[in-house]
């Protein structure tokens, strides 16, 4: 066993795939002699030649579009766009070709490629580098969506992703790049199609991808000590959404959060907050919460610690989870113009003041009257 | 200044004609040609115009859906351009592309069947009129997205140059696209890494209603590619034969030269930019001179057919009746051929099987397996 790197287990799956098939080429910006500004083409041009690992103009459009040309004839171009943000002027291209072509053209043309995506923050790259995007492309039907979370998954699901006869948004957590593990390589996870219990746990789910599942099972840990017992649930493939295995997880425990890095409002834990709800709705004992980034533009590294979703706010998220058994607090007394008490004919405790009183709370709540 | 800011008439000849060179000099001699290649190309641009008008027939009618673009008055680029290319050669086009599918090969009877939305349509019914898609003619999308082609035929030139190939692709586009980012990325990369790719602007001098001088820096758009050291050439696009060799020169050229060019067709648009476009834009003069007879590619090319004794009375007799005969066939075809199965709607949004997959209709219930 050796100690190998996400940029490096990802580098390995490129240097593979180009092995294993000459129809597999990379390209994109910088990813030629100089390797991708996080060194995850790092010495594939100098192995496999300018031919098969090129750098590209600064063009996004145009080289996820000329990745699609690439694609219908038959190659498996694996483009990388450089940064999340950078990837919003191939936008179009994503959505309405990549997405489209084999419904449009009732399958006769498939696109075996894959667009990488540097993703997230946690690097104090401000904001044009530090975006969470994965809800733009999971919300487009006809796109896969993964998301690796660990260096054996980054291995196994880009060579998945590369093999998959569909086009594949590659969407790697940036921050996650020079988490270590122990591995051998080459090595096969489970199909990217599938979500992954990471830790077993009995009294809540927390649903987690990318960049957030590291976070995810350090808050488990914190949690047991504090005597809930977490079960964390990596997703990895955004779209399609493994409904099964989440919701599988959820009836066992029976409550849920959802983190992520992106914003909450609009964001893919509302849809996972939602499918949650729906399968899960009499198994739930609390309603599913997220904890996500805030809604704002991404903000300035001395700020990121508050923007990111922390430990902290993971576990702050579960105590809400309404633990106790009468944690419900008592309904406070609605006033209704209906519901005025009438005047007391109990001998017991009737008496005119009681009645007056009532008058008078009463009037006090009646619209007046000029 | 003032001259080239101002918008000069919505669509003319006039409004670009100080620019332009007189192409009559430059037309092939009819001598020259195959009598049965004259009449072959006469009979495709009937074909395009009759199958056109058929169309904006049936869109009116509601037979055909959606949104609704016509070749009319482009017929000679069409058929020009088309029988520049070879078999294998690839087609990429915007919108505006139902004469382009026709003149690759494609059976007027698909390419109506898909206006129809019909399962028999080239695209089974789920292109309609924007989104023709036939790989055996090679005609690799119509797009509905103004510049969207042009990095998709950039990257097949790329895929036809890293496996060695002697294809080339053809890009057509409208006047509006060389604006677009896309038009310069990918521009910049054909250059760039010497791919075989011809795009070509088919310019009827407005975007939807906006004149080129009013759009482009640089009106004279067969110099755009100036900046990417692509040669570009310009032809008088309602001239099917100054068109065929104009597009087979550059089509030849970066065949064996192994490099992108640009070809400028101009030519009027006799209608507006879709059916239901009222053209206000225009006026009056400014329309009835795109529908003029000396800019009409088909009225112009019957008369020189006709003064050189190739079109005779009988053979465009001929060729009239037997046009609208098939035009007649592939509506009949359309009209009678089966609308798409609700039962299809989730085949083919992904190639393989999906974990999960959500395939429920809006009345199943939510559990259902």
């Amino acid at each position: 066993m050796t100690e190998t790197t996400m940029a490096q287990a990802l580098n390995r799956a490129l240097r593979d795939a180009l092995a294993a098939d000459p129809d597999v080429l990379v390209y994109g910006e910088d990813v030629g002699p100089l390797g991708g500004v996080f060194r995850v083409t790092d010495g594939l041009a100098a192995e496999f030649g300018a031919e098969r690992c090129f750098d590209s103009p600064l063009a996004e459009a145009g080289i996820v579009g000329t990745a699609v040309g690439m694609a219908m004839h038959g190659g498996r171009p694996v483009v990388e766009m450089q940064f999340d943000s950078f990837a919003y002027p191939a936008f179009e291209q994503l959505v309405s070709h990549v997405a489209k072509m084999r419904n449009r053209t009732q399958g006769a043309v498939e696109l075996p490629m894959v667009v990488r995506i540097p993703y997230g923050g946690g690097i104090g790259g401000v904001e044009h580098h530090s975006d969470s995007s994965e809800a733009y492309y999971a919300h487009t039907p006809g796109l896969r969506v993964v998301t690796p979370g660990n260096p054996a998954d980054g291995y196994s699901m880009l060579r998945e992703a590369i093999d998959c006869p569909d086009p594949v948004v590659f969407l790697e957590p940036k921050r996650r790049y020079w988490d270590r593990a122990d591995l051998e390589l080459p090595v096969r996870t489970e199909s990217m199609d599938r979500a992954v219990v990471r830790s077993s746990g009995t009294d809540v789910t927390l649903i987690a991808y990318g960049p957030m599942v590291a976070t995810a099972l350090e808050t488990a840990e914190a949690a047991r000590e504090e005597g809930i017992d977490v079960e964390v649930v990596d997703l990895r493939s955004l779209s399609p959404f493994d409904d099964a295995t989440v919701a599988e997880s959820v009836r066992r425990t029976g409550r849920a959060v959802v983190v992520h890095e992106a914003p909450m409002f609009g964001g893919y834990g509302a849809e996972v907050a939602a499918r949650v709800t729906e399968q899960c709705f009499h198994y739930l004992e609390a309603p599913v919460l997220r904890v996500g980034g805030l809604d704002i533009p991404y903000p300035p590294p001395k700020l990121e610690e508050y923007y990111l979703p922390s430990v902290d706010r993971i576990l702050d998220a579960m105590d809400r989870l309404q633990w106790e058994a009468d944690w419900f607090p008592e309904a406070p007394p609605r006033p209704r113009a209906d519901a005025v008490p009438l005047p007391c004919n109990d001998s017991a405790g009737a008496s005119a003041g009681g009645s007056d009183r009532s008058r008078s709370e009463v009037s006090a709540w009646a619209p007046s009257r000029p | 200044m003032a001259d080239t800011a101002k918008p000069k008439g919505g669509g003319t000849a006039k409004s670009a004609g100080g620019r332009r060179r007189n192409r009559k000099n430059d037309t092939p001699n009819l001598a020259d040609e195959q009598p049965k290649d004259l009449l072959d190309y006469y009979r495709q641009m009937l074909l395009v115009r009759r199958f056109e008008e058929r169309t904006g027939q049936a869109y009116t009618q509601a037979r055909i859906g959606g949104y609704c673009h016509l070749n009319l008055g482009e017929e000679a680029t069409v058929v020009g351009l088309m029988s520049a290319l070879n078999e294998r050669d690839y087609l990429f086009t915007n919108y505006r592309e139902h004469g382009y599918a026709i003149a690759k090969g494609i059976s007027p009877r698909g390419v109506m069947a898909e206006l129809y939305g019909r399962t028999t349509g080239v695209s089974k019914g789920w292109g309609g009129s924007m989104h023709m898609f036939d790989t055996e003619a090679r005609l690799l999308g119509g797009y509905g997205i103004v510049g969207g082609q042009l990095p998709l035929a950039t990257g097949a030139a790329l895929a036809v140059s890293y496996r060695g190939g002697d294809e080339i692709v053809m890009c057509q586009m409208g006047d509006g696209t060389t604006n677009i980012g896309a038009w310069h990325e990918s521009l910049n990369i054909a250059s760039l890494w010497n791919l075989p790719v011809v795009y070509v602007v088919v310019n009827n001098f407005t975007g939807m209603g906006t004149t080129v001088e009013m759009s482009s820096a640089e009106p004279d758009l067969y110099k755009r590619g100036s900046a990417f050291r692509i040669e570009g050439q310009r032809v008088d696009g309602r001239d099917v034969l100054a068109v065929r060799d104009a597009a087979t020169d550059l089509v030849e050229r970066a065949r064996s030269e192994q490099r992108p060019f640009l070809l400028e067709a101009f030519s009027h648009r006799m209608k507006g930019h879709s059916v239901v476009d009222p053209a206000k834009y225009r006026t009056q003069e400014q329309a009835d001179e795109a529908r003029a007879q000396e800019n009409d590619p088909i009225a112009l090319f019957e008369e020189r057919l006709e003064k050189a004794g190739v079109l005779t009375e009988e053979a465009k007799k001929e060729i009239t009746d037997s046009v609208r005969e098939e035009v007649a066939d592939a509506a009949d075809f359309a009209e009678n051929s089966p609308h798409p199965d609700v039962s299809t709607l989730f085949d083919y949004t992904y190639a393989t099987p999906v974990a999960n997959e959500s395939r429920r209709m809006p009345a199943d219930p939510v559990f259902a397996e």
